[in-house]
């Protein structure tokens, strides 16, 4: 196994650092053998882990794969991502978990983590067989409908109690389906303009109310996938400070673009939920400084192209996101290391339960970790993207920062900013 | 001018130049030869994805009265039905060599993402419940044409404001020239948003009207709880006889058809002297003409 040294690497505590990174761990002693590189200047992040990832395989494989979708997220410095469970077929069986669980081996870039459907088929009639994909090899807990919301207040409750038997967690898509039939875009003074059908904040934070109330009453974990309004922020900070279990996540999207987006018509803007206020934005970005959303999760939803290049109605929403969110983060936050690596790796490890990512680069730890060139700025090509999809939003735009290498267990998924595979 | 997508594409001067160039080929309809030579050679499709005999009509009229090649693309028995992209029929009309694209389709924006597909113009025919421009354009040459004028003018557009296209183009148009717009319909059809003046009360906005505009309202809206009962809408919302006999004497009614007869309007009031709605139709051809004209003939 090759052993690399990262000479003079600054931490996130601000503290330079040669680490040694050998047999899988960060080690101490002798660096004789190990390929030096040289990373002065460069920030050493524990490896990101992300929350809500689409690799689309099964059944998109046009779109995205679990070896491609793998490759973006080791660019973009990730170490661990959660695979959303609405592929086709979907995954709510040990089968289908199993399977993406071990095409994330095979590819081996990054440790992929399948979540598991709540209901069968993503329907939101019946519970999905959690407990066998819980003790399944892919180990599920985080139980996830997102596309769709667990909308029945009944059943919802029914899945918060259910996985405490073994410490699972909902991820819940917080949409009020009633309230968005035909939505667009984010319901405001741009879709009135545009003659698109909104889609209101209430939907979102009517759902997200009732569902921190469910939590406290059964005394469960609850966490919020893409949380994108200010009343969102608002409901949350009101739950945590009342001690409610329950965490959040914001996208880099939500943090950077808004509604006036759509003017375009371009449905690459398309999402769900959709891009809101320039005040939702400025909401979410405070949120997250203050640690009210805990997490920044990416919702990487490659698309193929004749899902984007048509009507913006008949699109589908989702956009790209792994390889775009480190900078995103870091033109957002600013280029506090220390915060990056709480909301971009600690805490969503803690979230999924992902013992062996998230941890401080410190001697023993597993050697899950990205190294960052802070000054570099890119511009975003989509051509440029290991994603097979190209729907990226931030196309043309010049973004900081840069991931130079990222390190899976010791071995190098990425080296002078290229794949090694 | 390049395309014309939306109301707002139009300022002041280019919108009054549209409707001084409709009245000028409005002169044409009382000669015998009803045709001009300036698009000759020229080629526009009509691409309609959706079901509009009268918009499709009018817009072929128009352009062969000015002697262009006229395609009528309907999205019924084509291409389409088989499951054709709107980017690759594009191509298709690009490779043709159309001039223009006259589209009509059920999704808002379509005309604004045909434009980046295609070298030629694009006229929006009505997209989805975003816009309808030449809808406002011929409503606006209606209102000059009966009024004298169009700074100052009150006008009332009721009804369904939230699903009409024609009443987001016409609200952006008459804002650019001056008139002032006060929307009326029930609370769940108007929009909190659109930068103008709105009532719930139909009653109170008649006396000051010098225009009132009635929409067409889909009675698929009741089952979506927009409203109670077509009766009920029809009570509070339509205009009527009695309701008509409120506005000042001059003011004159407008609707951009079809009609539903009995529940926003009442036959009394659409077969009235005040009621525009045939001379509607009748102007769409020449200010029809007026947008090809600047479009495609204009500056060659």
């Amino acid at each position: 196994m090759t052993q690399y040294l990262l000479k003079g690497a600054q931490l996130p505590s601000g503290e330079r650092a040669d680490i040694l990174v050998k047999d899988g761990v960060i080690a101490e002693g002798s660096a004789k053998d190990a390929q030096i590189i040289d990373a002065d200047g460069l920030v050493a992040l524990p490896g990101l882990v992300d929350l809500h990832t689409h690799l689309r395989e099964p059944g998109r494989e046009d779109a995205e794969t679990v070896e491609t979708g793998s490759r973006a997220a080791a660019l973009g410095g990730y170490t661990a991502v959660c695979a959303m469970a609405n592929t086709s077929p979907v995954a709510d069986t040990a089968g289908v978990v199993e399977q993406v669980y071990r095409l994330g081996r095979e590819a081996g870039l990054v440790d992929v983590q399948p979540v598991g459907a709540v209901t069968v088929g993503l329907a939101g009639e019946r519970l999905a067989e959690l407990g066998a994909m819980a003790t399944s090899a892919a180990q599920v807990r985080i139980f996830s409908d997102d596309g769709h919301c667990v909308a029945d207040p009944r059943l919802m409750r029914r899945a918060l109690e259910y996985v405490k038997a073994f410490d699972g967690v909902i991820a819940q898509h917080a949409e009020e389906p009633r309230l968005t039939e035909g939505a667009q875009m984010h319901e405001g003074e741009v879709a009135t303009r545009l003659g698109l059908t909104g889609w209101p904040a209430v939907a979102e934070e009517a759902i997200i109310a009732r569902d921190v109330l469910l939590a406290e009453h059964v005394g469960s974990r609850l966490h919020v996938c893409h949380v994108s309004t200010a009343g969102s922020v608002e409901v949350l900070r009101q739950a945590k400070a009342r001690g409610v279990r329950v965490t959040a996540e914001v996208t880099p999207h939500h943090l950077l673009l808004t509604d006036e987006r759509a003017t375009s018509y371009d449905p690459v803007f398309k999402v769900n939920p959709p891009l809101r206020t320039q005040a939702d934005v400025e909401a979410l970005r405070q949120a997250l400084r203050e640690g009210v959303i805990d997490v920044v999760a990416t919702d990487h939803a490659p698309h193929a192209v004749e899902d984007k290049e048509c009507e913006w109605a008949y699109a589908r929403p989702g956009m790209l996101g792994l390889e775009t969110a480190l900078s995103i983060a870091v033109d957002v936050l600013g280029p506090d290391w220390d915060l990056i690596a709480e909301r971009m790796s600690r805490t969503p490890a803690r979230i999924a339960g992902l013992d062996g990512h998230g941890h401080d680069i410190k001697t023993g730890a597993p050697a899950n970790l990205t190294l960052v060139d802070p000054a570099a700025r890119r511009v975003v090509d989509p051509s440029d993207s290991a994603s097979r999809s190209r729907n990226t939003p931030y196309a043309g735009m010049t973004l900081p920062a840069r991931v130079v290498a990222t390190f899976l267990r010791g071995e190098a998924t990425v080296l002078d900013g290229k794949a090694v595979r | 001018m390049k395309h014309l997508l939306s109301a707002t594409d139009l300022d002041a001067s280019t919108a009054t130049l549209v409707l001084d160039t409709a009245a000028e080929m409005a002169t044409l309809a009382g000669r015998e030869v009803k045709k001009l030579p300036t698009l000759r050679g020229r080629t526009v499709v009509n691409l309609f994805y959706e079901d509009s005999t009268r918009t499709r009509i009018s817009f072929e009229a128009a352009a062969k009265r000015l002697s262009a090649d006229v395609i009528n693309f309907s999205a019924k028995g084509s291409s389409v039905s088989k499951g054709e992209s709107l980017k690759d029929t594009a191509l298709t009309l690009q490779a043709m060599g159309a001039d223009a694209v006259v589209i009509r389709h059920p999704a808002s924006g379509a005309p604004h993402r045909l434009s980046t597909w295609v070298a030629g113009s694009v006229v929006n025919a009505g997209d989805g419940t975003h816009e309808h421009p030449t809808q406002a354009l011929l409503d606006a040459y209606t209102m000059r044409s009966r009024l004298g004028r169009l700074a100052g003018l009150s006008v009332a557009i009721v009804g369904d404001v939230l699903h009409s296209r024609v009443a987001r183009s016409n609200v952006h148009l008459l804002a650019t020239l001056g008139a002032k717009v006060t929307l009326v319909g029930p609370p769940t059809l108007i929009p909190p948003d659109l930068r103008t003046e709105v009532s719930y009360d139909l009653d109170a906005v008649l006396p000051d009207a010098d225009v009132v505009m009635m929409l067409r309202v889909q009675r698929e809206r009741m089952a979506a709880s927009y409203f109670p009962s077509a009766r009920e809408y029809a009570r509070r919302y339509g205009l009527d006889g009695p309701r008509m006999r409120r506005l000042p004497d001059h003011a004159i009614v407008m609707h951009p058809g079809p009609m539903n007869r009995g529940m926003e309007i009442a036959p009394e009031v659409a077969d009235s002297a005040r009621s525009t709605i045939v001379e509607q139709v009748a102007n769409g051809v020449s200010v029809r003409m007026a947008v090809l004209y600047l479009l495609l003939g204009g500056k060659s």
